[in-house]
Formats: structure tokens, C-alpha cells, sequence
């Protein structure tokens, strides 16, 4: 595989871009791998790269129904932030933010991550304190996340609308300056290219029909389109589909999986400098280098696989935006798609061991895995290399649901009184 | 008439011109021209400029499939919008209009460096540079790549506009008015069926239009067309023009977006812009027809080269001439009635170049009837001319070798590389598609909805091939509702089917891994670049368009989809269905914001909900809040006042004297049936059995997961009546999850639930004097502590009104509620509030309220609580039922970690250098440990207190119950401040205050 | 917008009159404090979640207020029926059209 710098670039040039080399190989499968990891969106592939980079464990594949990278990877709106809450969650995403800022360095890929700052806005007294929480918490976790008063939001965002009388009247925001975007397809390139570069199998359009079990228990291998494949360890990271994934390994779990929608505008120049999340008015904006405004919908109150998602929430979503930034009202929608998110009871994930001998599990992301990517298949990989908790990844066990310490961002966040 | 208008030509009205406005410069075009007929007709080809390379770029389409020929276009002050079509936007009287992406000049743009470094920016080029050094992708090359592209500027000011929806019920939904959707609308108008035709072009006709040529039954085609269309009109169907189906959803659903007003010179008052229709249609015939594929080789995207078939709709529905000079280049016989319309029209056609070795002898026969010459086996390597076409570059195709080129002089050049079926919106419905391989393209399969495709869309070419479909699909339409459609039988003279072969690249004699042959003309995709894609690795369809965005303009991909997959499937050596195709989605054209949101703006964004009380609030100086929907007075500052001021003002004249409070967004929920006292208990912790008839307690609501949802004080209205009370914002949570138990747990139990929470004002008195100035006007009870003790509850008149009065209190002093019927709260509270002045009545709201009920440690569900809270975390173990055999939540508490050592208790927070927390401030035992910290609670509600007589916390600390005295440290960016843990409770501990 | 036939109402009607209400059948035991910790956390947390024919609880929020069960291919999203709460789970064979069974 051709290593990319100036130079290969200009003598690729030269030559008619006819000596570039294919960045992964359409490998077939193997009879027996030491891991195989079902789903090759950016969370698989990442953790098959780390597999081969951080344990030297190389006899790997990566299984996917479809493309690689077709799922969430490539649906998702791109926001990476790590002003979490809880511990837990603040540490696991705020280590997933420090890889992100050698992503493109570390695979000699440019996954385009984008410090732009990431602005949450407060639209009322709940909004404040909860943002503040966060903040103070933020800070004495080392987390990069401060208050911007109403004026230092405008200014910080120009087109946000600022005026008092507002339905959502812009009260503050917190603002993670670290944050920001990335391509969200050349994270899944830039992995599948390093893992693939160091020898891991990357098996696309194979669809896994099942896991299957030795008479002890433990994993044996999966059964797929392209029959029986042995495994000493086999992780799932099949985001919307691991409920499907794991209820052939008599693993049940506690997941819902719902389309979650998103769209962009047409094409215009830079006008929008930031990402901007607004919790209470439910919109997620953003400018890809494109030009195009990216715009995270909700999603549908059904589960659902179709991929597809209703109009209402469309409009909803479409109304938000204009509603904290009137002069987009004349922009144009150029297309929105749907993905299928998992999303556990504590909208937190579930990144470890399994009751089953030699089986792991990351999952349960709901709409927030994009960002995480890097962070979680790095202690992803560490636990199937390791078959222990890395210490990142030990809270987000499965068993949290049994005894109740859930890691709740959601309840966290939750509106009352 | 300007140079390339043909008299007699068009459908455009000759006798009433229009000026408009295009880069500043005025032009003349007619009435019905868009603004690239317009333009057309003034010999400009060159309207824009591409996104990557900043290339000249003229229109290649004649409709809203146009991907270079994007403009600004502009009525006025906050009337602008970027990208808009100039083959859809028709003109009028003063409409201004302006190129895009290009600097200083559309002649003349710097931007166009980048076409110079054409070989160095190929595919993937950005994943493999700006990488070096590491910090520069942020601060200089991502600023660079993101002024490069965007196209037009975004609008920079409010939208004077508005928008409207409707919803539009009816049996039969046709998409596209073209022949194949009227013969289906015909079919289908029968027995007072609702029938809808509807068409994104100001007129109806689609191809018709483009075709005056054809004769139906005899009748020339815009003869047929006009009396057709007047006869689905008296038949009732109805037909909606400039109305776009946008999007196939679940169950027939089609959103539409009907544009009103963009095309008039003048805005009719009270008429929205746009209108989203949101249609439900029991069957839907998907006529859209084919979009016309381009030819891909080197050159092909210059000024002045451009489909034929949109050439031939420029001249026969505008009346313009492309060119005078035009040379056709094809591989499909359709192109070649375009030479012969355009010759007839009085063009000079240089010749007719074909990729085939014979065509039918009828074609040949009509261009040597018109003198045109003929060049089968030919391709095409190249075009010149700086910002418009001047010359193609034609070889020879001998036995399978290009021989040398030849420049053949021309002043536009005409394409055709086949059709391709329109079928986004039955890829909206997740319809499968199936390859043909005789066709070369996707036709539809199956689809989970009530939907028929018909005419072109399903690959069938020609008018009589389209009209007999339509029919069939009408009639096969309404079969399945029951009905019989109508007969029909079209014959078709001068028709114009025709066929062709595909192509992937032109063959060439030149170097294609040096040519400029585009696929994605917005996005500057060529040929090579899809190669590249391949060669690297990309096997998918989705890979590829990733990879090089083709497929990703705002065109979405309809000039381009197909012959991408045609030359990706080449390059993988595998045929195309194993390619794959990308899934169109929503909308089918892009659509304004604007529609969408409809009638969503501004204070319409969403519901304010506001109680009986609120104008009274507004009318008296009240600053307000925002909580859930509703908005609430929040404090009621006097002249002078800051919000500090007003609410110790508020606070020290309520513990004082008397303060009144609009408690009226308190949930409410009757409680009624025999059963009642038996579901009270099962769903709150507390026991009801006891609770006397006339009593009122304090109610704790938690999930089956054991933490806390709701509360709020209830009284025993009855035997067998509760008048619940609920937080402001979890009303409807707590009814649906006391209906959800109900109904599906326990219907055994015989009890109704009501929500009242807007049947009722809630009025709150609070304060030392709340006695005195209440008991006036409550006849037949006197409000002494032997009568009417705390908690309790009656019904009874107050000031005439009827009444449900409560003795309770959230602020620690005397207190009543009183529930009068809603519309009677503001006398109700103007009555309360006149008699009140001698005792200096004072309205307090929320933000007092908070202070109040701080000092005396009750505690807000969602402030003090976050949804991981017990019972026993805050102190309020007492209001759990534990003899009971079960509650809500019972089991969810004996969770392992809901009865672990450490949980977090809510506990009360003196400061000792008496400074204010602030909220959502981190607590630390170790104010000196290195980050991150070990962080063991927060502080949850923090208030100024006169009644304290210094700042008050509440606050979850970790074992804090247990660490009662102990001092606890936050760690504030300039500072750690000192904190002791106290009891909850900082007013009243033994509630000698709330006796009367 | 899906369109859900209310069994009580006895009409079918657009989505925005209904709220979801998760998986069904799921009872909340007889007597909860009985309940093992993985027998609760079954109760609470484990959905089935299929990729396929879901039964299902919805209630016609702005209709009758009634809580009802359906099941709906999770893939198409079309339901197979809607029936009262209590009723007894459909016989999924029943239901699928030829060549789905």
C-alpha cells in the first residue's frame, strides 16, 4: 500500500494517478481467525486496528453484511465533543478526543477532524443549571467545556439568533472548544486501510447468520453467507443491528433500536463557523467543509429497521433550526436519509465481556457513536485482547442494569418541575 | 427579438416582454421563459461556475435536474436565496438574479487556479494531504477548502415570507403530468374518485410540451393536451402545477411542495410562498418519466454543450435556438429529432455524430432531407472554445480504433447518451430495482407500497408507449379500489421512440488518464477520478461516490448515477446490479426550509402555554420564564429592581406579611372509582388507606426502577376522589404512566382518571396574614388550627366562586391553595389581591418560590432530583410505604445499588465565608488532589436567604446524611470554597410557623 | 407517518394521534418483591428488539386514550394487526401473507 506524502502525491500526479494501490484488499474469508469482529463500521475496524498496532494480534477479520462504513459511520452527523456528565462517560470520550486529535497523523489519513467548538445552548433556567453541572464537572475532570454568556454565544456562532422575545430565548451555552467534526467515511477508510495494511482480513457484503457456541459455552465461530468461519473471540459492534447479532448467541439485551434521521442543505460558502446543539429546541447544526449545513434530526418514537423515519419529525427538526437561526428559513434541504441507532436504558453504552466465553460486545450508542469512535474501539480492543476491562471501559459493563448503577446522561439531563 | 429567439416557437408569451437583472446586467426575455430560456434567447451560455475547479459553466438541462446553471436570485430586502435552478426559475418584471462561486468575475475567476492543478486534485486528494505539519489543517488548510467551495452564499436575513401546510386526502395520487400521468388521470377519473395530477412545471404536458410534433388520435399533441387537460378539470380531477412530490413516506404519503408565489412579479397579499401538502393517497401512479444522460468525454462540460432533448424542449416550449451552429453527438436516436427540430427552426446543424455503426434508414433519411451531415461510427475526444463551445473534436471508430480528430466548428454542442428511468421517489418507498441489461439501466421491481409505475419511468419510450401505460395503470389503479376505470386507446403519429446503446467514457485517441470527462458536472467528478476510486480499492457504488462525491450535487446525482455505475462496473470488471446503486432519498428537488417548517415560526414554533393569571403577570411588570411549554412569572421586579432585588423583596414581604403565587401549572389528575384508595397505593410509595376524607399528604411517585419521577401534595377529595397533584412539566408523564398501569396492569381495579390540570386556577397564599386576608371570603369555615389544620382539604365558595381550598404549604408559612374553575382565577386573584393591600399583598413568583421552599428544605423534583435519585437519597424514606406489599418501585429500590453504602444524599450546604454557590457547582472531600478530582455530589439549588440570614445549598454530597457538621470543599476556577454539611432544613426545623 | 388502526375505535388513523409504548407483553409480575435481580432487570431492561415482526404496545393518545397491542414488521413498518390489550398474542402464521411464514 502506497504510504501517503507530498512526494507520492506529486509523482502519482506525474504519472496519471495509475500507481496509487487499492487502500484494502476484498480479502475471503479464512477457515479460522484468532478474532473476528462482526460489523466493520469505524468502531470494528478501529478495534482490528488497535488489535494489530497495540496487542500485535493480526489474525483478525472484520465481517460486514454490507460495505464497510455503510452503517451509523457513514449516516451520522459527525459531532465529536466529550462534555459529558458523568465520570465515566467524560473520560471514556474524552480519551476518544485525544486519539481523534492524532487520528490523521497515526493512520496517515486525513480524517479531517475539525477543532471547531462545540455550543450547547441554554434556553432556560433547567437548561442553565444542567450546563453549568456539566461545566464545573467538566473542569474538575480535566474537560475542556466553558459558560458563554447570551452575547458571547452570538458572537461566538453570528448567525444564532439572540433576541429575547423568542420562543427558546437564547439564555447561554456551553461551549467545548475542543470539539468539533471529522470525515466521517475516511475514519472508516483510514482504519480499514491501516488494519488491513497490517494484515487483518476485511470481509465485506457477508452477511453473519449466527454465532455460534461450543458445547462448553464458549465461542466456536460465526456462521455466515460464506459458511462457517472459526474463532477463538468474536466481538460484535453491529450498532443498529447487535440485538439480531447477539440473539443468536442466547444473548439478550437491553436494546431498542430506532432510525434516527439527519439532513443537509444545499451547498453554500462558510457562514456557520461551529457546531450548535440545542437539547431544548432538539437541533444539531454544523457546516461540512462542503459548504453544506449538517442537521441531526431525532429519532422516531417506534423502533424500527427501515431506515427510513416520518416526515413530522423532518418538519420538526427543519422548524428548530430556523427557530434559533431565522435566516436559514430560504436555505434549501438537499437530501436526509435515516440510520438505526441502539439505544440502551441509560442511553449510555454497553462496551465489554458478555456472559458468553470468548464473546464481547460494544453497543448501545444510540445517537452519540461517531464521536467515541476511536476511544472505544482502542479499549475495545484492549478487552478482547486482554479478556479484562480496560479501566476507560470497566463501568460500562452489562451487569449495570442488574445492580442499578446505571451511567444515566439522559435522567441526568432530564426535565421536571 | 433577440438573436436565437425563433418567432412562432414556444409556448412563452411574444407580446409581453420581461426585463430581470443577471450579474447586474438587464436582460429582455418573454413571459412563461425561465431564467436560462431568457438568457438562451440572449445567446448567454455561461451561468455559473463548478465547485471544485471553478470551471465556465452554461445550463446542460432544461429542468430541475440542472446541475451547472445555479443562481442567486433576489426579490428585494430578506428575498434572497443561493442555487437556485435557472432552467426552473421562471422570470418576471425586475427579478434579479447572479452567477455564484467565482471571484472577481464569472468571466474571469481566480478560483479557476484549481482547474490548472487539475492532475494534482484527483479523487481522495484531501484523505492523503493537509496532513503536515499537524497543526496547519485547522488554521490554514481547512479555512482555504472551506471558502473553495459552497457554491452561493447563504441568505443573511430574516425571511419576510411565510409558509403554509395542508394535508389532502384523496383515492389516487399520479405524479407527473406528462402523457403517461394524464392517460392514468383519465383512467382513473371515474365514479367521483378523488383523483390528483400533479407536476413540478408551471404547466402541465411534461414531454408533450417538447413535442408538438406528435399527433394523438389525429390532434396535434398541444391541441389534445389543452382539451385533455380541460376535460380531467371537468371530470374534477385536480391538477396541481408547480407542486413537487419531494417524498414517498410510509403508507402512501407524499409530500408536496406547491411554490405560489416565486414566480409573480408582484406578491398577492396574505398568499404564502410556499405550501407543504402532506398527501394521503390510497393508490399512487409514479409517472416522473427519464432524465436524459449526458456523454462523458474529455471537454464535455464547456458552455454551449448540452442535451439534446433539453436543447429540443429549449426551442419547442420556449422558442430559443441553443446555437446557430449546433452539432449533435449520440449514441441514442432521440437526439436526432433534436437536429431535425433545430434545423427546421432555421439552424445551421453541422452534423450529426453517432457512437453507432447504423441507426434506423428514417433518420438517416431526415437529416439528408435537411442537409445535415452524417458521421456514424464517430466519437468525440474533445471540445474548444474558452467560455463557450467553439469547436468538437471528432474521431473516427474504425473496426473498434479511434483514428485521429478532426475539429468540426460549432457554437453548441448536443448530447445524448440514452435515458434513464426516474425513480426517486420509488426508491423513496424502499421499492427494490432490477437491472436490464437491454436497457442499460434500473428498472423497478417490487415495492412495499400501494404504488404503480408507469411510462417512462418503467423504461417504455415514446408518447403512444407512455399514453397506452398510463392508461392501463390508471385503470389497473382504481381496480384495486373497486372501480372500472375508463378505456382508452392511443395511437400516435410523428412518434418518436427510439433506441440506442450506452456508453461509459467516449472512446478517445487521446490519454483518458489525462482527460477531462465529466460525470458529476457540479462537483467536478470526471471519469478518471471514478477510475482512481477503483483502482484504491472502493468496490462499492457507495464507496465510490464517497470517495470522489459523485452523485452528491444538488442535482443528487440524476445526471450522474448512471454513468458512474456504468463506468465503475467497468472498472471492477463485474456488472453494475454487483456494484450496486445508491439510494435516492428525500426530497426529490431540494426544498426550502421554509416549507418545511410551514406555519412553525416564530411564537408559532411551538405552544405557549399560558394560565388565567399570566395577563395579570404581564399587565403588572412580571418577568417570565420558560418551563416546558408553559411560561411562568418568574419574579415581578419594581421600578429599579434587579432580580436579586425583587425576589428578597419578595421573599422578606411573604414571610412578613402575606405573598401570593400563581401555582395554576401544577399538574392536576382526578383520582376517581371504587377502587381509587387501592390504585393510590399501588402507584404512589406513601399508604392512602388512612388518609382521612378531607386530608391532604405529600405524594412520591418513582419508576419500577426504584428512583424518583414525580410529586406533589394530593388530597382525599372523597372515599373514592383524589385530587392528585403533579410537577409543572411532568403532568403528562404521570397521567400516561398512571393510565399505563391501569389499563394494562391492574384493569381489574375500577377507577377513571382526568386530567384537570387546566380546569383549575391554583392560587397560593402563603405567609403569616394568608388567615387573616383569606377568611373573609370563605363563609361556613373558620381557617383556625383546630378547623382547618395543615393538610387538610373542603369544597366550599370562595369569594363566591366554588372552590376546592387546600391548607398546605412549599414555603414554610401559613398557607392555602385555592382551586377555583379556571376561567375564574384572574377575579379570583384580583379579589385576593385588592383585599390584600392592607397586610401589603406581595405577587411573588417561581424564582421566590425556590427560595422559599429551599429555606424550608422541600425539595424540586428535577432540580434537587435527576432521575437517579431514591427516596432515602433525599431524605424522604418517611413517604415510603414499606409495610405495603407492593408499590411502584417497590422492588426497583432492593436493587443492589440502590441500597449500597456511600449513595449520594441530599443535604444542606452553609458556605463559610458566606458567599453564594452557584448551581451545578462540583463538591470534592480533597479540595488539593491534581486533576481530574475525585467528585462526590453537587450542589443542586442554591439561593440568596435573608431568612438565614446568608446563602443556602442544597446539595447532593456522597454519604452525606452520615457526615452531618463535616466540611466539604468547591473548587471554582478562581477558588475552593469552604462548605459545612447541614440539615435540609434551614427555616422553621419545628414548624412553629405554619401553625395559624 | 404511519397510519394504526385503533381496535377500540375501530378506525385507522395517521400516527401523530398515537404514542409508542414499547414491547409487549411483557407482565409485571404478580408479586415484584419475589423477583430475583436478573428476573427484574429481565422485567425492566431485555427487549427483544427483532429485526421482523414485533409485538408491540401503542395508545391512541388523542383519540380514546386506550393502550392496545400490534405487531408491525420492524422492517417495512407495516403492521400485521392491531388487537385490545388482554387479547391473546396473535399466532404470527396467521398473520404473514403466503411465503413469509
Amino acid at each position: 500500500m502506497t504510504r501517503f506524502n507530498a512526494f507520492s502525491l506529486l509523482k502519482n500526479a506525474l504519472t496519471g494517478h495509475k500507481n496509487w494501490t487499492e487502500q484494502w484488499p476484498d480479502s475471503q474469508p479464512k477457515k479460522e481467525y484468532d478474532v473476528i469482529i462482526v460489523g466493520a463500521g469505524g468502531h470494528g475496524l478501529g478495534a482490528a486496528y488497535y488489535l494489530a498496532t497495540q496487542h500485535g494480534i493480526t489474525n483478525v477479520a472484520v465481517i460486514d453484511k454490507g460495505w464497510l462504513g455503510g452503517g451509523n459511520t457513514g449516516r451520522n452527523t459527525t459531532i465529536i465533543r466529550s462534555n459529558y456528565l458523568y465520570d465515566e462517560s467524560a473520560r471514556l470520550y474524552d480519551h476518544a478526543v485525544d486519539l481523534w486529535e492524532g487520528l490523521s497523523q497515526e493512520l496517515n489519513y486525513n480524517v479531517m477532524y475539525s477543532r471547531r467548538g462545540v455550543l450547547m445552548l441554554a434556553h432556560n433556567v433547567h437548561d442553565v443549571q444542567s450546563f453549568k453541572r456539566h461545566i464545573h464537572a467538566n473542569r474538575l475532570n480535566g474537560v475542556d467545556n466553558r459558560w458563554l454568556t447570551t452575547e458571547e454565544c452570538k458572537e461566538y456562532c453570528p448567525p444564532l439568533n439572540i433576541s429575547q422575545n423568542a420562543r427558546y430565548p437564547v439564555m447561554g451555552g456551553a461551549l467545548q472548544e475542543r470539539a468539533g467534526t471529522a470525515r466521517h467515511d475516511a475514519v472508516a477508510w483510514g482504519y480499514a486501510r491501516g488494519a488491513a495494511m497490517r494484515g487483518v482480513d476485511i470481509i465485506q457484503n457477508c452477511p453473519v447468520t449466527a454465532i455460534r457456541r461450543n458445547a462448553d459455552g464458549s465461542v466456536a465461530g460465526v456462521e455466515t453467507a460464506k459458511g462457517f468461519i472459526g474463532a477463538k473471540k468474536v466481538a460484535v459492534s453491529a450498532a443498529g443491528h447487535t440485538s439480531v447479532v447477539m440473539q443468536t448467541a442466547d444473548v439478550r439485551l437491553p436494546l431498542e433500536s430506532y432510525p434516527l434521521q439527519a439532513l443537509v442543505s444545499e451547498p453554500v460558502k462558510p457562514i456557520f463557523p461551529c457546531v450548535v446543539m440545542s437539547n431544548a429546541v432538539h437541533a444539531y447544526i454544523s457546516q461540512s467543509d462542503k459548504g453544506e449545513l449538517v442537521i441531526g434530526s431525532g429519532t422516531d418514537q417506534y423502533t424500527s429497521y427501515s431506515q427510513r423515519g416520518g416526515l413530522p419529525l423532518i418538519e420538526h427538526t427543519v422548524a428548530a433550526i430556523t427557530e434559533v437561526f431565522p435566516i436559514f428559513n430560504r436555505m434549501r434541504m438537499l437530501r436526509k436519509w435515516g440510520g438505526i441507532v441502539d439505544v440502551t436504558p441509560d442511553r449510555s453504552a454497553i462496551l465489554g465481556k458478555t456472559p458468553v466465553e470468548g464473546l464481547y460486545v460494544n453497543c448501545g450508542w444510540g445517537t452519540g457513536g461517531f464521536k467515541a469512535t476511536p476511544g472505544a474501539a482502542h479499549t475495545f480492543a484492549w478487552t478482547i485482547a486482554k479478556n479484562e476491562p480496560h479501566p476507560i471501559n470497566a463501568p460500562f459493563t452489562l451487569e449495570r442494569f442488574k445492580t442499578g448503577r446505571l451511567i444515566d446522561e439522559a435522567a441526568a439531563a432530564a426535565v421536571a418541575h | 427579438m433577440s438573436e436565437y429567439r425563433v418567432s412562432g416557437k414556444g409556448r412563452v408569451d411574444a407580446a409581453r416582454p420581461v426585463s430581470f437583472s443577471f450579474d447586474g446586467k438587464t436582460f429582455s426575455g418573454l413571459k412563461g421563459d425561465t431564467v436560462a430560456s431568457a438568457l438562451l434567447a440572449n445567446g448567454v451560455h455561461l451561468m455559473g461556475r463548478s465547485f471544485k475547479y471553478h470551471r465556465p459553466r452554461g445550463a446542460v438541462a432544461a429542468g430541475s435536474e440542472e446541475p451547472n446553471a445555479l443562481i442567486g436570485t433576489r426579490r428585494g430586502p430578506g428575498r434572497f436565496e443561493p442555487n437556485t435552478r435557472a432552467t426552473v426559475q421562471e422570470i418576471w418584471d425586475g427579478l434579479q438574479t447572479n452567477s455564484q462561486n467565482k471571484y472577481p468575475s464569472l468571466k474571469f475567476d481566480v478560483g479557476a487556479v484549481n482547474d490548472a492543478a487539475y492532475m494534482l486534485f484527483s479523487a481522495g486528494f484531501y484523505y492523503k494531504t493537509f496532513m503536515w505539519p499537524k497543526n496547519f489543517w485547522h488554521k490554514v488548510y481547512e479555512p482555504f477548502i472551506r471558502a473553495a467551495a459552497g457554491l452561493g452564499v447563504s441568505p443573511t436575513e430574516e425571511d419576510p415570507d411565510h409558509y403554509a401546510s395542508r394535508y389532502l386526502h384523496c383515492d389516487v395520487l399520479i405524479v407527473g403530468a406528462g402523457p403517461t400521468g394524464i392517460a392514468a388521470a383519465k383512467a382513473a377519473a371515474v365514479d367521483g374518485l378523488k383523483v390528483v395530477l400533479v407536476d413540478e412545471n408551471a404547466e402541465a404536458g411534461g414531454t408533450l410540451l417538447s413535442e408538438p410534433q406528435a399527433q394523438i388520435g389525429g390532434k396535434p399533441a398541444w391541441d389534445w393536451l389543452a382539451s385533455e387537460l380541460a376535460a380531467l378539470k371537468d371530470a374534477g380531477v385536480r391538477i396541481m402545477t408547480r407542486t413537487t412530490a419531494i417524498g414517498y413516506y410510509h403508507q402512501n404519503m407524499i409530500g408536496m411542495v406547491e411554490k405560489l408565489t416565486d414566480h409573480l412579479p408582484t406578491l398577492p397579499k396574505d398568499t404564502p410562498r410556499e405550501r407543504m401538502w402532506r398527501v394521503r393517497a390510497k393508490r399512487v401512479v409514479l409517472a416522473q418519466g427519464a432524465l436524459e444522460k449526458p456523454l462523458v468525454f474529455h471537454g464535455n462540460d464547456r458552455p454551449g454543450v448540452m442535451l439534446a432533448g433539453s436543447a429540443q424542449t429549449f426551442l419547442n416550449r420556449y422558442g430559443v435556438l441553443v446555437g446557430r451552429k449546433p452539432i449533435v453527438l449520440t449514441c441514442h436516436d432521440s437526439a436526432w429529432y433534436a437536429a431535425f427540430d433545430l434545423s427546421d427552426a432555421g439552424a445551421k446543424v453541422q452534423a450529426i455524430v453517432d457512437t453507432r455503426e447504423s441507426v434506423p434508414q428514417a433518420l438517416l433519411d431526415g437529416a439528408q432531407s435537411r442537409g445535415i451531415p452524417v458521421k456514424l461510427s464517430h466519437t468525440a475526444s474533445g471540445t474548444s472554445g474558452r467560455l463557450r463551445v467553439n469547436a468538437l473534436r471528432v474521431n473516427t471508430i474504425r473496426s473498434g480504433h479511434v483514428e485521429g480528430g478532426q475539429n468540426i466548428a460549432c457554437d453548441a454542442v448536443l448530447t445524448s447518451g440514452g435515458w434513464t428511468p426516474s425513480l426517486h421517489l420509488f426508491s423513496h418507498t424502499q421499492g427494490k430495482l432490477a437491472w436490464d441489461d437491454d436497457k442499460t439501466t434500473f428498472l423497478p421491481d417490487v415495492t412495499p407500497e400501494d404504488c404503480l409505475i408507469a411510462g417512462a419511468s418503467r423504461g417504455l419510450w415514446g408518447v403512444e408507449a407512455a399514453l397506452n401505460d398510463g392508461a392501463e395503470k390508471g385503470r389497473e389503479s382504481v381496480a384495486a379500489l373497486g372501480k372500472t376505470g375508463a378505456d382508452a386507446t392511443y395511437a400516435v403519429e410523428n412518434d418518436r421512440p427510439g433506441t440506442g446503446v450506452t456508453h461509459r467514457e467516449l472512446p478517445t485517441d487521446l490519454n483518458p488518464g489525462r482527460a477531462k470527462a465529466f460525470v458529476d458536472y457540479q462537483n467536478d467528478v470526471t471519469a478518471k477520478d471514478l477510475r482512481l476510486a477503483v483502482r484504491e480499492g472502493m468496490r462499492s457504488i457507495e464507496h465510490v461516490k464517497r470517495y470522489t462525491t459523485n452523485g452528491m450535487a444538488t442535482d443528487q446525482g440524476k445526471m450522474s448515477n448512471i454513468n458512474g455505475l456504468n463506468i465503475a462496473a467497468d472498472a471492477l470488471g463485474k456488472k453494475q446490479p454487483q456494484v450496486g446503486l445508491t439510494t435516492f432519498r428525500p426530497p426529490y428537488t431540494p426544498t426550502s426550509f421554509g416549507a418545511f417548517c410551514g406555519y412553525h415560526r416564530g411564537d408559532h414554533f411551538e405552544v405557549t402555554r399560558k394560565t388565567q393569571i399570566d395577563a395579570w403577570a404581564e399587565e403588572n411588570g412580571a418577568v417570565f420564564e420558560p418551563v416546558g411549554q408553559w411560561r411562568r412569572a418568574w419574579y415581578f421586579p419594581k421600578a429599579g429592581e434587579d432580580m436579586e432585588a425583587a425576589v428578597r423583596r419578595e421573599c422578606v414581604a411573604t414571610r412578613k406579611s402575606v405573598g401570593i403565587f400563581d401555582a395554576s401549572t401544577l399538574g392536576k389528575i382526578e383520582v376517581v372509582g371504587p377502587d381509587a384508595v387501592e390504585f393510590m397505593n399501588r402507584v404512589y410509595t406513601n399508604p392512602w388507606t388512612k388518609l382521612a376524607v378531607g386530608r391532604c399528604r405529600y405524594g412520591l411517585l418513582l419508576g419500577d426502577d426504584g428512583f424518583i419521577r414525580d410529586d406533589g401534595v394530593i388530597a382525599r377529595v372523597a372515599e373514592d376522589r383524589f385530587h392528585v397533584t403533579t410537577t409543572t412539566g411532568g403532568a403528562a408523564r404521570v397521567l400516561n404512566m398512571m393510565e399505563d398501569y391501569l389499563q394494562t396492569e391492574w384493569p381489574d381495579l375500577n377507577v377513571w382518571l382526568t386530567s384537570t390540570s387546566e380546569q383549575w386556577s391554583t392560587i397560593a397564599l402563603n405567609g403569616p396574614n394568608a388567615a387573616k386576608l383569606l377568611q373573609p371570603f370563605v363563609k361556613d369555615l373558620e381557617l383556625t388550627e383546630e378547623t382547618f389544620p395543615h393538610m387538610s382539604c373542603t369544597e366550599l365558595e370562595v369569594a363566591g366562586m366554588p372552590a376546592r381550598l387546600w391548607r398546605v404549604s412549599f414555603t414554610g408559612e401559613i398557607g392555602f391553595e385555592v382551586n377555583v374553575p379556571a376561567p375564574m382565577g384572574r377575579k379570583l386573584w384580583e379579589t385576593l389581591w385588592e383585599a390584600g393591600q392592607q397586610y401589603g399583598i406581595t405577587a411573588y413568583g417561581t424564582e421566590t418560590m425556590h427560595v422559599l421552599r429551599a429555606e424550608k428544605g422541600y425539595i424540586i423534583v428535577g432540580q434537587d432530583t435527576d432521575g437517579t435519585v431514591t427516596p432515602d437519597d433525599c431524605g424522604l424514606g418517611w413517604a415510603v410505604g414499606r409495610k405495603k406489599p407492593d408499590f411502584v418501585g417497590k422492588r426497583g429500590l432492593a436493587r443492589p445499588d440502590l441500597v449500597t453504602k456511600g449513595r449520594k444524599h441530599l443535604v444542606g450546604l452553609l458556605t463559610e465565608d458566606k458567599s453564594k454557590l452557584e448551581e451545578g457547582a462540583q463538591i470534592v472531600f480533597d479540595p488539593n488532589q491534581p486533576l481530574p478530582m475525585t467528585m462526590v455530589g453537587h450542589v443542586t439549588s442554591s439561593y440568596t436567604s435573608d431568612a438565614v440570614g446568608q446563602p443556602i445549598a442544597l446539595a447532593l454530597v456522597a454519604g452525606g446524611q452520615d457526615k452531618m457538621g463535616e466540611t466539604v470543599y468547591i473548587p471554582m476556577p478562581d477558588r475552593t470554597i469552604a462548605a459545612k454539611i447541614t440539615p435540609m432544613v434551614f427555616v422553621d426545623p419545628d414548624n412553629t410557623r405554619l401553625k395559624i | 407517518m404511519l397510519l394504526i388502526h385503533c381496535p377500540y375505535c375501530e378506525e385507522t388513523l395517521p400516527e401523530a394521534e398515537f404514542t409508542y409504548a414499547g414491547q409487549a407483553h411483557i407482565i409485571r409480575p404478580e408479586n415484584p418483591s419475589g423477583q430475583t435481580d436478573d428476573q427484574w432487570e429481565e422485567f425492566l431492561f431485555i427487549r427483544a428488539n427483532p429485526k421482523g415482526p414485533h409485538y408491540e404496545r401503542w395508545r391512541h393518545f388523542h383519540g380514546c386514550g386506550r393502550f392496545f397491542n400490534a405487531v408491525r414488521d420492524t422492517v417495512s413498518d407495516k403492521f400485521l394487526t392491531t388487537y385490545k390489550a388482554g387479547a391473546p398474542r396473535p399466532d404470527l402464521s396467521t398473520l404473514l401473507p403466503e411465503g413469509q411464514k
